[in-house]
């Protein structure tokens, strides 16, 4: 009976070439980072060709992956599970253990790898021109191919382990890349910032990882045939009732963790503005569209580990949610005090992705995976084209108050793909921004969490304000500075510290003749290499929101039916549906709801396995769009007039207010501050590491050894002058004294001790370790 | 030759070698010769492969004599060579922490003694028991131990590299 | 045979070896004290397995005899890097503490 059910689901399920062997997409930018490395410098266009040519057979490989999955969901009803195509090899195998490298293809990893495949190909065509006549362009390739094979690898993983390797080449290629010109010294601070950040992150994605892997082998085992690792193994296990309830909160608590980091979300986010260092090509496709992406990503393929651990659906406001809506706001009004573009782009990229992991946390899986999509575009227009402003215009300067202003006279298709952009990221009908952004806010409203919802709105006006002043910046008012056709020598040098180019880059640029042209003429328009890429994101800002659109009707919400895991309680092969399916009610999910026609993730499920919760998705309504759009709008105009005021008429009630009122300046240094975080993290929390022994030894000095050396002190003293110090000293002012004398007595008593000589550490080591096992030994007797 | 006259040979060979051993190991810390603190070090690591045959280990025995008295050996007689004008005796080789050092090892040594007398007292090795054979050694290397196998040879590459970077000129 | 007389044997070179880490100055002869230290623990393991009768012990052996070899390869090239930058290998000489 039951293999009868699964041939019959076998024949229905479709699928080809393309899905079955996607495990080859992340090799082809591998191979070709190797060609770069080791033949580049031969090739006629200094291995750019080999990173071009393997991100476009990605990208077709992507496409024809996702051609054939939508044939494999349309063959199947709405409520069907779709089984992904997993296959997998093993790795290594040690007794117990055995490890697979393979691939774990379903809708959400087919629609990152075509964003991911799409913006490399683009990025890595701009960059041709970009980073042209640079003196390390092959190495600068090799990076950003191998930072493809990473992500791509990521996304295709069938395992954590293999997930996690994807993870540290990503870590590994935005450091390198990020301190692409680490001759000057802030590039390469800011790649450690990034690295090390993002590292104290990934101690989390090892403990979850590992915990969850202790907790779920021997169900995954024995239930599935397969490890804990597996990411399949893991979904099922979350969503069985079996895990205890402690394992799984820890797990799913410690990947957030890393989450955190590689996300930027609070309070990890400080990395992520710095990484701004780096070429604006990668700003673009690193820290903006795809890499940082890699921790919503996380939530989203385990998203039934994090939907049990963190009680996603649950009475209370969990953890990711919370994290979410505090980044939203706080990276927002960051993004206000800002004069560099790409920071104020930064700043907005830790807020949406902020919006992503809020959307994760209130259970609207759909949109923030959509936003993932949409974002990518809108924001790797934005970033190229900041970078089409400073290559071509303002003269590698990306400072919006001094060398910008009245752009878009001269550099119309920048000036228009921007503005395409900017809607959308605003979240403006019908840009791509609304259909993903509002979704999140509309679903985190419906799943209860009203709070949040009203954190988004004013994120939503945030974000339309801040991204209407950098407009208004950048491509209104008068030009000034390089804008306006400036170009000293010795101004060059002022201009440095926030020269994306840096000092050598720029050298070997001038060695280019097109530098002499650039430096006489003004701002002019970038050519075709760079605009075209600008034109086809803008192109996809517009339009890719109307893949999800539940606006129009349901004949519109195709990525919904596309990549949105169906919650079915299905048997272990994946294909056939086991009799009775519904089990004992769980505490931690609602169930109220009509929308729970599945009992994934609301019962246990019995004679069966789900691999996805039953989400609920709120109906849409145009009055709630229309209060968000009025909102941005409001916003818009509200920074329009601010901007007007304060830069062009220079109004003086308005100029320097925040130097004459006590509030708002404080409010303005808080914020410049970045709230303190980096003195937090750099002062205090790495300072007291780096020296934690001389503190240790202080603190000894201090405390401990003032009582033993005032003991000694005394009876010395008593023998000597008792009478003496009763009568005079103590009365008038021994209690001062003895202090002093005591903490200066201590100090020197333990000054020996830190003598920096390795003999006397190795017996202060080893007496404590006899004294410590003497102790023992006594015990036990 | 009976059993228990194999028994009084091992203890006897055990008493004569562990002797040996000891004084090796102290003229190692004591003497003020260098190259003879090295050659001192060979009697007590032939000892102690000595006393691995004793155990019955005799794969360990021979990795012994390979490893410390053929390389270690040698690279500690050549980082004496590289970093001394000359071989012979000389004053300053300990410093004034003998004071310190001589307690320390005095107290650790008498708080082992007295957990070890206490945990095993008279407890006897057993004659009879199988031999651990190297095949059994080299199933578990690559069956369940192969994760600190490799972890160790990565270890053993970083440390090549490592010490090729440090000791370069360059 | 007796169990403790190799578990003894073992804490007397472990001692010796830990007295001279604290007393020698010579770095050479430092390294070679832990290279005491390390072999005791190796007599220990062994011994453990002839008592339990399982391979467990000679393989944590040998990876104590390769940690040890890799540790005395890194060593002596910081102590040639030592004497290249200072001209000594003695390790008091090492501190740069001042007080």
């Amino acid at each position: 009976m039951f293999s009868a059910s699964t041939e019959a689901a076998e024949v229905i399920l479709k699928s080809g070439w393309f899905l079955e062997n996607a495990f080859i997409i992340p090799i082809i930018p591998a191979v070709a980072f190797f060609l770069i490395i080791f033949f580049g410098k031969k090739m006629p266009m200094k291995g750019s060709e080999f990173g071009i040519l393997s991100m476009f057979a990605a990208l077709a490989m992507s496409l024809g992956a996702a051609y054939q999955w939508i044939q494999r969901v349309n063959g199947v009803s709405e409520e069907t599970y779709v089984k992904p195509i997993i296959r997998s090899w093993t790795w290594w195998q040690n007794d117990g253990v055995s490890l697979g490298i393979g691939q774990h293809i379903d809708g959400l990893s087919i629609t990152i790898l075509v964003v991911v495949a799409f913006i490399s190909s683009l990025v890595q065509i701009y960059s041709t021109e970009y980073l042209h006549g640079d003196r390390r362009y092959t190495h600068f390739f090799a990076s950003l191919t191998l930072f493809s094979a990473g992500m791509l690898n990521m996304v295709v993983a069938e395992n954590m382990i293999q997930l996690i390797l994807g993870w540290e080449l990503m870590g590994l290629c935005s450091f390198m890349l990020i301190g692409h010109w680490w001759e000057e010294g802030a590039n390469s601070r800011a790649a450690l910032k990034a690295f090390f950040t993002t590292r104290t992150g990934d101690i989390g994605l090892l403990v979850g990882t590992s915990v969850l892997f202790f907790a779920a082998n021997d169900w995954t085992q024995k239930t599935l045939g397969v490890s804990g690792f597996s990411i399949r193994g893991l979904s099922a296990w979350a969503l069985s009732g079996d895990p205890s309830s402690a394992a799984i909160t820890v797990g799913a608590v410690a990947l957030f963790i890393a989450c955190i980091g590689k996300s930027g979300q609070f309070p990890l986010h400080t990395w992520l503005p710095d990484a701004m260092a780096g070429p604006t090509p990668v700003s673009s496709l690193l820290h903006s569209s795809t890499m940082v992406v890699a921790g919503v990503f996380l939530v989203a393929r385990l998203y039934p580990v994090f939907y049990e651990g963190m009680n996603i659906y649950g009475n209370s406001v969990n953890f990711i949610v919370l994290i979410g809506g505090v980044t939203i706001v706080i990276a927002a009004a960051l993004a206000f005090v800002q004069t560099d573009i790409k920071k104020v782009l930064a700043y907005s990229t830790v807020s949406q992705l902020g919006y992503m992991m809020m959307g994760l946390g209130a259970g609207a899986w759909l949109p923030a995976v959509f936003h993932i999509f949409t974002h990518a575009f809108f924001k790797a227009c934005l970033f190229l084209g900041a970078g089409s402003i400073s290559h071509s215009a303002s003269h590698h300067s990306f400072d919006m108050k001094k060398d910008m202003g009245g752009l878009r006279k001269f550099m119309p298709i920048t000036f228009s793909t921007w503005i395409v952009s900017t809607l959308a990221l605003c979240g403006v009908f019908p840009f791509s921004g609304f259909f993903s952004k509002d979704e999140i806010i509309d679903n985190v409203g419906y799943a209860g969490y009203n709070f949040f919802m009203i954190v988004g709105l004013f994120g939503a006006f945030l974000t339309a304000a801040y991204m209407t002043r950098a407009t208004y910046l950048t491509f209104f008012g008068e030009p000034r500075g390089a804008a306006a056709g400036e170009h000293h020598e010795d101004e060059h040098d002022a201009h440095a510290s926030h020269d994306d180019h840096g000092h050598d880059a720029h050298d070997s640029h001038a060695a280019h003749d097109a530098h002499d042209d650039h430096a006489s003429h003004g701002p002019r328009e970038s050519g075709l290499i760079i605009t075209v890429p600008l034109i086809l994101l803008a192109t996809l800002a517009l339009s890719s929101g109307f893949l999800n659109a539940p606006a129009f009707g349901e004949k519109w919400e195709n990525l919904k039916k596309w990549a949105e895991p169906r919650a079915e309680v299905v048997s272990v092969t994946g294909i056939a549906k086991p009799a009775g399916a519904h089990g004992e009610t769980r505490i931690a999910a609602e169930k109220a709801d009509g929308h729970h026609a599945s009992p994934c993730g609301t019962e246990t499920p019995v004679g069966g396995v789900c691999y996805a919760p039953q989400l609920k998705h709120a109906p849409f309504k145009w009055w709630k769009a229309g209060m968000s759009v009025g909102i941005v709008f409001l916003g818009m105009i509200l920074s329009w007039l601010l901007s007007v005021q304060l830069y062009t008429r220079k109004n003086k009630k308005l100029v320097g207010l925040t130097e004459r009122n006590k509030v708002l300046g404080a409010g303005y240094s808080f914020l410049a501050n970045k709230y303190y975080l980096d003195t937090l993290y750099e002062k205090i929390i790495v300072r007291s590491i780096a020296h934690p022994i001389s503190r240790g030894a202080y603190w000894f000095n201090q405390n401990v050894l003032d009582g033993i050396v005032n003991g000694a002190g005394t009876s010395t003293r008593k023998t000597a002058g008792w009478v003496y110090r009763n009568v005079d000293q103590k009365l008038v002012d021994g209690a001062v004294n003895g202090a002093g004398t005591s903490a200066e007595n201590a100090g020197g008593a333990l000054q020996p001790v830190q003598s920096g000589k390795v003999n006397q550490y190795g017996a202060l080591l080893f007496g404590a370790a006899a004294i410590g096992a003497l102790v023992l030994v006594i015990i036990n007797f | 030759m009976l059993a228990s006259d194999v028994l009084v040979a091992q203890n006897v060979g055990f008493a004569i070698i562990a002797a040996i051993m000891v004084i090796g190991a102290l003229r190692v810390v004591t003497t003020k010769n260098v190259v003879h603190a090295a050659l001192w070090l060979v009697v007590v690591l032939a000892g102690a492969a000595a006393q691995y045959i004793l155990l019955a280990a005799e794969f360990l025995a021979v990795t012994q004599v390979m490893v410390y008295i053929g390389a270690v050996m040698v690279l500690f007689l050549f980082g004496t060579m590289l970093t001394r004008a000359q071989i012979g005796a000389e004053k300053d080789l300990n410093n004034k922490n003998a004071i310190i050092g001589l307690p320390i090892a005095v107290l650790l040594l008498a708080t082992m003694l007295i957990a070890l007398n206490d945990g095993f007292k008279a407890e006897k090795l057993p004659a009879d028991s199988p031999l651990v054979t190297t095949q059994q050694v080299s199933d578990q290397i690559f069956g369940i131990y192969l994760l600190p196998f490799w972890a160790l040879s990565f270890v053993l590459l970083a440390a090549a590299i490592g010490a090729i970077v440090l000791a370069r000129r360059d | 045979m007796l169990l403790n007389q190799f578990l003894m044997l073992g804490a007397v070179l472990f001692c010796i070896g830990v007295y001279g880490v604290i007393v020698r100055k010579n770095a050479v002869l430092v390294l070679m004290s832990i290279e005491l230290i390390l072999n005791s623990v190796n007599i220990n393991l062994l011994a453990f397995s002839l008592r339990n009768g399982s391979p467990d012990g000679h393989t944590f052996a040998l990876y104590v005899i390769a940690v040890a070899a890799a540790e005395v390869g890194v060593g002596l090239a910081m102590v040639l890097l030592m004497y290249r930058n200072r001209r000594s290998v003695g390790l008091d000489d090492l501190s740069e503490m001042k007080g």
